[in-house]
């Protein structure tokens, strides 16, 4: 007889801690001594998320998720569940203690994510139109050509309340509208693929896996505002997403769904890829571009917007991969459809790459208005080595730190703004008690000094500026007057800089300052990195009464700066400590601290 | 391929849709997709790939299709396989090794039986119409 039934039971660390394994055996031994081996296995898996719930045991195939599941819950799991195919009611996961406001059918189960822009990725093969035609490829396109005027595409679009996924969150049907509305015989749609915030790869992974989406979009945007050419400006950096974008757009013209007359309805609009070189100014859409036209990436003061004046000074239609995604969702199943998904300002689901002291990295998509501890605890599992969460950073060099007291703040354009970060392109770096936050303010000035055009005072000597002092600080040396000066620097550059690069550069610093006051004052009064990331102000010794002379500690030193003999006390010579921390780690006996 | 019409597309979607869906009647064969982002390549989902062609040659397993597809949202247990064989539920695999993809072929599509420790979560439920 066939197995009918599959038990999984996670093996995750947390799960695990919490009498996993145990639950495991009870539940393999329940299913022999109930006779079911032939109609159920049950499977080790890997980590669900969930932990805080743990041990939590999933069964296939009907999709039934219990959380806290004890191993005495073995025994009526397979003789109800098993056996009598009957759920234990009160082991179920409770939906409703999701903060979720989405109220939506679709998501019928625990999961807390909502694929949208992401349907396709890891679902279809990217390099094969017919698999995204499959799955209701192009007939957006095809709705927008026969059955929707130019006014009706922007309404739905109005209607769904999405908005620019760049960052910033301007509605895109205003956007579509203003280039509907300039009158001109040229038109233009770009988008804007130039990923650059440190640990982000939403885009990427968009464009490597679903390439047709963003096609079918540009061509829907082309149709509505009247353009008949797009350009997409993606970094070199994506080899990948080049290609596949490349095979993507042939398999689209030998289809005639780019190209001239367009499923016969007499529409003409291609595509074409101008590459990057990787500036993360050319992120910002006056400086995208004019390095689109082949000038030198920089930004220029708006108005005029894009929209009027935009590529070659024409109307230009630009928005980021993510937003494209959305709409050819949007088209088939709606506008109202789409805002009921999220909050109500912030309407569908936003895409954020989870990255830093997370157990679960990776690429997740949430409906807006989900809270950041139902991303860091249920989908991501939770801080990596069971250390204590202390902040996460969203929106990358322009973006902030939330901390641990606004855990349960809902993620949307205007929660996250008041909080002093920003939504960005959607990077979200987990950082624990290991992390600095003045190192990390560092980090990220360097990061906008290095990639500041030059072209306005504010962003190019402001930046500087406030590197110099965090160095300073970092190293020791900083004074009260020096978080004075941080401040009035910051703020003159969120007046005064021309673009988004120079404006939102002290966010990292200015957030910073305000949730870890105490910490930048460890550094200035105290000479002091709390956690011990600031070289200067960090010094590993050797214990001598509890160094038994393994020479462990010595052999692992880069620097080759740890003196003794075996079997008597070492010693670290500080004048060639490299600060890393490999002795701490390396010693078995706890003789090594650091001050 | 001429260039389509509107019905020619519809009838497309028609075609591959039922090709792709393997509980349809027709097609009871078994599918293997490797995830093959840059994520998934970046953690050698190429020699996962190779090693299920291999195995599946080995097993005489004529039946099954292999695909490649981007990036499923698992960054953090790549390379990420899923394996579909009708009357089983879809699974997830990650961390999939040489090892593990052997133990793919030789325990799931030929047995039946799941692989310890190497299944993990979809992400989410699907939006496009089934």
């Amino acid at each position: 007889m066939a197995i009918k039934t599959y038990l999984l039971t996670c093996g995750g660390t947390g799960c695990v801690a919490s009498h996993g394994t145990e639950l495991y055996e009870a539940l393999k031994k329940e299913i022999t001594e109930q006779g079911a081996q032939s109609d159920a296995q049950v499977v080790r898996t890997g980590c669900f998320g969930f932990c805080e719930k743990g041990p939590i045991v999933k069964v296939l195939p009907d999709e039934t998720f219990y959380v806290s599941v004890k191993p005495a819950d073995a025994k009526e799991i397979v003789a109800e569940h098993v056996v009598k195919g009957r759920p234990v009611a009160r082991l179920l996961y409770d939906k409703s203690q999701s903060h979720l406001n989405t109220k939506l059918e679709d998501v019928s189960f625990y999961q807390k994510q909502f694929r949208i822009v992401l349907r396709n990725c890891g679902v279809i093969d990217p390099e094969k139109i017919d698999e995204y035609i499959a799955r209701d490829g192009y007939a957006a396109l095809a709705k927008v050509l026969t059955e929707m005027t130019p006014d009706q595409v922007v309404d739905e679009i109005r209607k769904s309340g999405l908005r620019g996924r760049g960052g910033a969150g301007f509605p895109t049907w205003m956007k579509w509208k203003f280039s509907k509305d300039a009158p001109s015989a040229e038109k233009y749609v770009v988008c804007n693929a130039d990923e650059g915030d440190p640990g982000a790869y939403m885009d990427r992974s968009t464009i490597e896996g679903d390439p047709h989406s963003i096609l079918e979009a540009m061509a829907i945007a082309g149709r509505t505002i009247g353009a008949g050419k797009g350009v997409i400006y993606i970094r070199a950096e994506y080899p990948l997403a080049i290609e596949h974008l490349e095979t993507a757009i042939k398999q689209a013209r030998e289809y005639g769904l780019l190209g001239k007359d367009i499923l016969g309805t007499g529409f003409d609009f291609d595509v074409e890829l101008r590459l990057g070189a990787g500036a993360f100014v050319c992120g910002e859409e006056t400086a995208l571009l004019a390095s689109t036209m082949g000038k030198r990436g920089m930004p220029i003061p708006r108005p005029p917007f894009p929209a009027v004046s935009g590529l070659w000074q024409k109307p230009t239609v630009i928005n980021n991969v993510e937003t494209y995604a959305n709409v050819p969702v949007i088209i088939l199943r709606g506008g109202d459809w789409f805002a009921k998904i999220g909050t109500p300002k912030s309407a569908g689901t936003k895409v954020f790459a989870l990255t830093g002291k997370i157990n679960n990295s990776g690429l997740i998509e949430v409906p807006m208005g989900i809270t950041l501890r139902e991303i860091i605890y249920d989908i991501g599992g939770g801080i990596r080595g069971g250390k204590k969460f202390k902040a996460v950073q969203t929106g990358g060099p322009s973006g902030g730190v939330i901390t641990a007291d606004y855990l349960d703040t809902p993620i949307d354009y205007e929660h996250l703004q008041a909080l002093g970060s920003i939504m960005g392109s959607g990077g979200m770096i987990v950082m624990d008690e290991d992390d600095c936050m003045v190192d990390v303010a560092r980090f990220y000035q360097e990061f906008c000094v290095d990639e500041s055009c030059g072209k306005c005072a504010p962003c190019r000597i402001g930046t500087r500026t406030l590197l110099n002092l965090l160095e300073k600080i970092a190293a020791g040396q900083g004074t009260r007057g020096d978080l004075d000066k941080i401040r009035e620097v910051g703020t003159a550059m969120q007046k005064a800089a021309l673009c988004g690069l120079g404006q939102t550069a002290p966010n990292p610093v200015l957030s910073t300052m305000k949730y870890f006051e105490a910490e930048y004052a460890a550094h200035i009064d105290d000479k002091r990195c709390p956690a011990g990331k600031c070289k200067n102000l960090v010094t590993y010794e050797i214990d001598p009464a509890k160094c038994i002379g393994c020479t462990l500690c010595a052999r692992k030193c880069p620097a080759n700066t740890i003196a003794g003999e075996r079997q008597k006390p070492h010693r670290i010579i500080q004048e060639n400590c490299i600060k890393c921390g490999e002795c701490l780690k390396a010693c078995k006996f706890g003789a090594v601290s650091r001050r | 391929m001429a260039k389509l019409t509107l019905a020619d597309l519809k009838k497309l979607r028609e075609a591959k849709h039922a090709e792709m869906n393997p509980r349809d009647a027709a097609h009871k064969d078994v599918q293997i997709i490797v995830g093959m982002g840059t994520c998934g390549i970046a953690a050698e989902a190429k020699k996962t790939f190779d090693v299920l062609v291999d195995e599946l040659d080995k097993a005489g397993l004529g039946n099954v299709a292999i695909r490649q597809t981007g990036c499923m949202g698992l960054c953090h247990s790549e390379p990420t396989v899923e394996v579909v064989v009708p009357g089983m539920p879809p699974v997830v695999y990650g961390k999939v090794d040489p090892d593990t993809a052997r133990k793919i072929v030789n325990q799931h599509v030929v047995r039946k039986l799941l692989v310890n420790d190497h299944v993990y979560d979809k992400p989410a439920a699907d939006i496009v119409r089934k």
